[in-house]
């Protein structure tokens, strides 16, 4: 085997990330035009359901991608991804609430609902700003990556490594899940938010909208691909490596490691934010029930699946997993659960390097 | 070369004619003037206890730069001690440790240590396996290392050379793009070598170089590190008595924390108290 075979398939010519990125574009050309252009009457044609669920499937795998970042990359395993996702759901979500207005059930102009019902009187001070999108935007980013950035801060400059790291960032996600299952935390307890009605706008429920979303979440993926491809080619991606493969003797060389990881990890908190912050409105709801362990495990076993340290294989995977979800959650639901402990286990014993590594193992052999 | 031995930080931006390491004796001589009136280390009076047990007992040793010098003597004679000592990973309790005459190493932490220009191999070698052997030597290249300019750095004509150069020093030229991971346990040792040379250490300290390797490797090593000598200083701890005396010029025997006997290999070998203590053992 020459040794440069496998630097060419997987870091000098990005040739997955091509297809990865080509497909992309295919979608979001594609999907418009099936479900606008084409009549409903005809077989061709996207119908909603189809349309809502590849919406939901991009923000999956912008959520993959970011998990693979860090931990393909780096080889920090966060247990506790979901809660970046969730916040910047959350963030979303509130603007979404301040959009309702007069249209809710009571009728409060400036209220949510929810807090109306808590006979509130006035807007908690973190909800102010909340009606410009701009503001809203802002905080989809910026409260994840404060969040990463002061755990990440804490248990990097501490040395914190391995499944202990594991461990803190799982219980990082359940803590804010019981927070925000609390009434009087200022959203929305156990319901969360939902009951949307427009996004700048427009109709949440129409079709032009959700194509739209769609859009935007195909072109927000593709940045983030490249964004994470950029950082993992560049001399700081090779250190990210060396570090994963040996952190003292990277820092033994000169580099702060806790400084790259932290940096890293910030950049996937957004990247995760971001991702949440499409989801929720495609979807119509966003509770606490996303800050929930499972969640986080599920995108590392999407990314285990596809083949971590190659960023377009943790897409891959999250897409794949999903379809089967939505596929046996339909047909047996009982099943789910089963199929997915036995998709990690296979994969972790028989593909340690996910469907990719099988892929390019079988461009080696020819 | 005087800024380097007054401890200045080394510059962040590669600035002067990039020093290429393929006439590894580019550094003219001249050059080290400072050093050649006196010594490159100067060891005096060191002792190191740890609890009770004098690891280091009143050590005093000196060495000329430019010398390839080996470093011999029993388990527990102190010459993983007196290593740590000069890279400042053991304060002495007693004595000095100056890097030529300006660079006070006790006053000094590990990293800064390093930036004066004393490298140092530890004895497993340890590279980035899933980089290739040049992305190896790329991430040692001295300069800013946050991870922002990283993001953003490239390499210069200068830099590529002055790894191309090592890579020649080695022995890897034709490596060049083969992942570290799958080097022979030799190669491995070179490369890390390789690592060592790419941030310009004026002394170099290798531990144990050839454990481990098979004869034609150890050869190949031996070679290395003399070809290494004049250029830098080089201390080598080693317990294969052929590999010493086949590289050796001058030697120093440790026993209990302090200098037995030192001379060239004959002599050592036929010293009495050297026998008694640890080759006629």
């Amino acid at each position: 085997m020459s040794s440069s075979q496998p630097r060419g398939l997987l870091w000098s010519d990005d040739r997955g990330g091509t297809v990865f990125l080509g497909l992309l574009a295919a979608v979001a050309i594609l999907v418009p035009l099936l479900n606008q252009a084409v009549p409903a009457s005809s077989p061709l044609h996207l119908s909603t359901y189809v349309l809502t669920l590849l919406g939901k499937y991009l923000c999956y795998m912008m959520l993959a991608i970011a998990v693979d970042l860090i931990w393909g990359y780096a080889g920090i395993l966060s247990l506790g991804h979901a809660a970046f996702f969730a916040l910047g759901g959350y963030g979303m979500g509130m603007y979404l609430m301040r959009q309702i207005g007069t249209r809710g059930v009571y009728g409060d102009p400036v209220l949510p609902d929810f807090m109306v019902f808590l006979n509130w009187t006035k807007l908690p001070w973190f909800w102010l700003g909340f009606n410009h999108f701009w503001f809203a935007l802002l905080m989809m980013a910026l409260v994840p990556a404060s969040l990463a950035f002061v755990f990440g801060w804490l248990a990097f400059r501490s040395r914190v490594t391995g499944v202990y790291l594991s461990i803190m960032t799982q219980a990082l996600s359940y803590a804010l899940m019981l927070a925000f299952f609390r009434n009087d935390m200022g959203f929305g307890g156990n319901n969360g938010f939902t009951d949307f009605k427009e996004l700048l706008g427009f109709d949440l429920q129409s079709d032009r909208t959700r194509v739209v979303l769609l859009v935007a979440t195909a072109i927000a993926l593709g940045a983030s691909y490249r964004a994470c491809r950029l950082i993992v080619s560049s001399r700081a991606g090779r250190v990210l490596r060396a570090i994963r493969d040996a952190e003292s003797r990277t820092r033994f060389l000169g580099y702060r490691v806790e400084s790259y990881k932290l940096w890293v990890f910030v950049i996937s908190a957004v990247i995760a934010g971001v991702a949440g912050a499409l989801y929720v409105p495609q979807v119509g709801i966003i509770n606490p029930s996303e800050f929930a362990p499972i969640n986080s495990i599920e995108v590392v076993i999407w990314v285990a699946m596809g083949g971590r340290g190659t960023l377009y294989g943790a897409a891959a995977g999250a897409i794949l997993v999903n379809y089967a979800k939505t596929y046996l959650t339909g047909a047996l639901p009982e099943a789910w659960l089963y199929v997915l402990g036995a998709m990690f286990v296979l994969v972790t014993v028989f593909l340690p390097r996910g469907l990719m590594g099988l892929m390019t193992a079988e461009a080696r052999a020819k | 070369m005087n800024a380097r031995v007054l401890a200045t930080p080394e510059p962040t931006s590669p600035s002067g004619p990039p020093m290429i390491l393929g006439a590894l004796g580019s550094r003219p001589h001249a050059q080290a003037a400072s050093l050649q009136d006196g010594k490159i280390l100067y060891l005096e009076d060191l002792t190191v206890s740890f609890d009770g047990f004098k690891a280091l007992n009143a050590l005093t040793f000196y060495m000329d730069p430019g010398e390839l010098r080996c470093i011999i003597g029993p388990n527990g004679a102190g010459k993983t001690t007196m290593m740590d000592v000069i890279t400042g990973k053991t304060r002495p309790d007693r004595g000095s440790a100056w890097f030529g005459r300006s660079v006070d190493l006790l006053t000094l932490t590990e990293p800064q240590i390093a930036q004066a220009g004393i490298g140092r191999k530890f004895q497993k070698p340890t590279v980035f396996e899933s980089l290739t052997v040049f992305e190896n030597l790329e991430l040692s290249l001295a300069g800013d290392k946050s991870f922002w300019k990283t993001l953003l750095a490239r390499l210069t004509m200068g830099q590529r050379d002055r790894i191309d150069a090592v890579l020649a020093v080695i022995g890897l030229v034709q490596q060049r793009v083969a992942l570290a991971g799958t080097l022979s346990h030799g190669q491995k040792q070179w490369l890390e070598i390789g690592m060592l040379l790419m941030q310009e250490p004026e002394l170099l300290l290798v531990d144990e170089p050839v454990a481990g390797m098979t004869p034609q490797e150890t050869e190949r090593t031996a070679e290395l590190l003399l070809s290494l000598a004049g250029d830098h200083s080089v201390i080598v701890v080693e317990h294969d008595m052929d590999f010493v005396r086949s590289i050796a010029k001058q030697v120093t025997v440790l026993h209990e924390g302090s200098v037995l006997a030192e001379g060239d290999m004959d002599y050592v070998q036929n010293h009495p108290r050297v026998i008694e203590v640890y080759l006629g053992a």
